[in-house]
């Protein structure tokens, strides 16, 4: 049973993940990394990425370690990269879905949570489809807490890959014109990236309808000097947006959200929004076409742009089993920084 | 801190050369040699003896870079290094391998180095070059090639200073104060 005086534990606004003494301990989300938190994740990620170019793709590094991923949600690129990451750090992964587990005879995510805790696991990297779960475990789990997806609240890993394959082909985030086109309503990757691109300095454009924009964005944001997302621009027409961007981010439309009133029709959306060879032209020559997948082809991307010279999107699954590295390296080894 | 200087500019400079011609006479040249240095003097040291054996040899021998954070065996105890990229240049398979860095002293960075060495191949021998040794091993590794024997105590510490990384070449040693 939930002990409510436990749960209801006051906790400043996400202050507990603040690096303290021990350092930090889960990542929830990018909300409250510091730009340097984040470099450093970076750079450590391109570490990790020699490590994967390597004949034999395996370090000791976390070596009796245990890492178990616990995911609520259907998934395939974020589950596999999380195993492959722990596996090539030597940790020991265990997979539970909610599918064949415990969960569906009805147990409670607390008592999930308590149970795969006292099997000792130093890490438990959990996807929900309700936001702030991860909050939640993070609260009464001793072990650190990954969040990889919660509802349409954070996907922090997503953010990062997304960074990584930017700094990677253009050298930095800073300054960069990076447009994300579609469903900023329900995206969590959209709302981590927002974070995550603010904090290094690019310029975000978000483009699609009205209907998928949140609101907070037109109003209150806007007025807020110093806000980090004060600067965030809404374009609607999505030419204008892609005029001069170096990248997109093109969302994924699900398909849910015609039926709940948002759109039309997915054929009108494809129409309006859908980026395609043509309207590709309109950014720089060397924009970059990213896409968190799983795709939609030919709803709100072209086959011939997402497999064509922009796209980056296998390099993204690539580049994410390095980011994921970064961050179980990162957790798993706590405390002060050494030489 | 309060500081003693053990080795000057020109001394080391004099401690390369002689290690660049005692790596050449121990292996009978250059053939089949490649210098890795360990991050992070270890890899101007790596470098600078490259130069010399260019020079001595006229052969260009390969230089690598090694990073052990991924191999520590102190990462539960509170420690988390920065990592870095390590870059080996050319197939170590029947290679003569010579690890360089700057202070020996436990011994623990070069078993977690010739962990990660062994992960890219199979070397024909792997030999050990420092610039310094202090002493106080914990584990049974010699260097091959030391630049100079320093006898420390356990509340010394010895910084090596090269250009390259600290803006000039110096050692010195350090002393705690009483707290």
């Amino acid at each position: 049973m939930i002990k409510a005086r436990e749960l209801a534990k006051p906790q400043a606004q996400s202050g507990h993940t603040q690096p303290a003494k021990g350092g930090r301990r889960h990542l929830l989300d990018l909300d409250d990394l510091s730009r340097a938190e984040i470099e450093t994740l970076l750079s450590t990620a391109k570490t990790m990425q020699e490590v994967l170019h390597r004949d034999i793709k395996k370090v000791p590094t976390l070596r009796g370690k245990t890492i178990i991923t616990l995911f609520y949600e259907a998934s395939t690129r974020t589950r596999v990269s999380f195993e492959q990451a722990g596996k090539v750090l030597s940790a020991d992964v265990i997979n539970v879905s909610s599918s064949g587990s415990s969960v569906e005879k009805g147990e409670s995510l607390y008592n999930t949570a308590k149970t795969l805790q006292a099997m000792n696991a130093d890490i438990i990297v959990i996807r929900h489809p309700h936001s702030g779960a991860p909050y939640l475990m993070s609260h009464f789990l001793d072990s650190c807490v990954i969040n990889a997806g919660d509802g349409s609240h954070a996907h922090p890993t997503q953010a990062l890959l997304d960074l990584y394959t930017l700094q990677q082909h253009l050298g930095t985030v800073e300054g960069l014109k990076v447009v994300m086109v579609g469903d900023i309503l329900y995206s969590r990757v959209a709302r981590s990236n927002l974070w995550g691109l603010t904090k290094m300095g690019a310029q975000v454009v978000l483009c699609g309808p009205l209907t998928l924009i949140p609101l907070d964005f037109l109003t209150a944001y806007r007025n807020r000097e110093g806000h980090p997302f004060a600067s965030i621009e809404v374009e609607t027409n999505v030419e204008r947006a892609l005029e001069g961007a170096d990248a997109v981010m093109v969302l994924r439309l699900q398909r849910e959200r015609q039926q709940a009133g948002h759109l039309p029709s997915l054929r009108e959306y494809s129409q309006v929004y859908g980026i395609n060879q043509k309207r590709l032209a309109l950014a720089k020559p060397n924009v970059l076409v990213l896409h968190p997948g799983p795709m939609n082809e030919g709803i709100e991307i072209d086959p011939e742009v997402a497999h064509g010279a922009h796209s980056v999107i296998e390099e993204q699954v690539n580049n994410g089993v390095a980011v994921r590295m970064a961050v179980l390296y990162q957790l798993a080894t706590p405390s002060r920084e050494g030489s | 801190m309060p500081e003693k200087r053990v080795l000057t500019n020109e001394d080391i400079r004099r401690v390369l050369t002689r290690i660049a011609h005692e790596i050449l006479e121990r292996n009978r040249g250059a053939e089949g040699l490649i210098l890795v240095g360990m991050h992070t003097r270890g890899v101007p040291l790596a470098q600078r003896l490259a130069e010399k054996i260019a020079e001595f040899e006229g052969a260009k021998i390969p230089v690598g870079t090694l990073d052990i954070g991924l191999y520590r065996d102190d990462l539960s105890g509170g420690r988390r290094p920065k990592v870095h990229p390590t870059e080996i240049p050319v197939d170590l398979e029947g290679q003569r391998v010579v690890l360089v860095d700057d202070v020996l002293f436990t011994g623990r960075s070069i078993r977690a180095a010739m962990d990660a060495l062994t992960d890219f191949g199979r070397p024909q021998l792997i030999q050990l070059a420092v610039l310094i040794d202090r002493g106080h091993r914990e584990i049974p590794i010699r260097a091959d090639y030391v630049g100079k024997n320093i006898p420390t105590s356990m509340d010394e510490e010895v910084q090596v200073r090269l250009r390259e990384t600290d803006g000039r070449d110096e050692v010195v040693i350090r002393t705690q104060e009483e707290a």
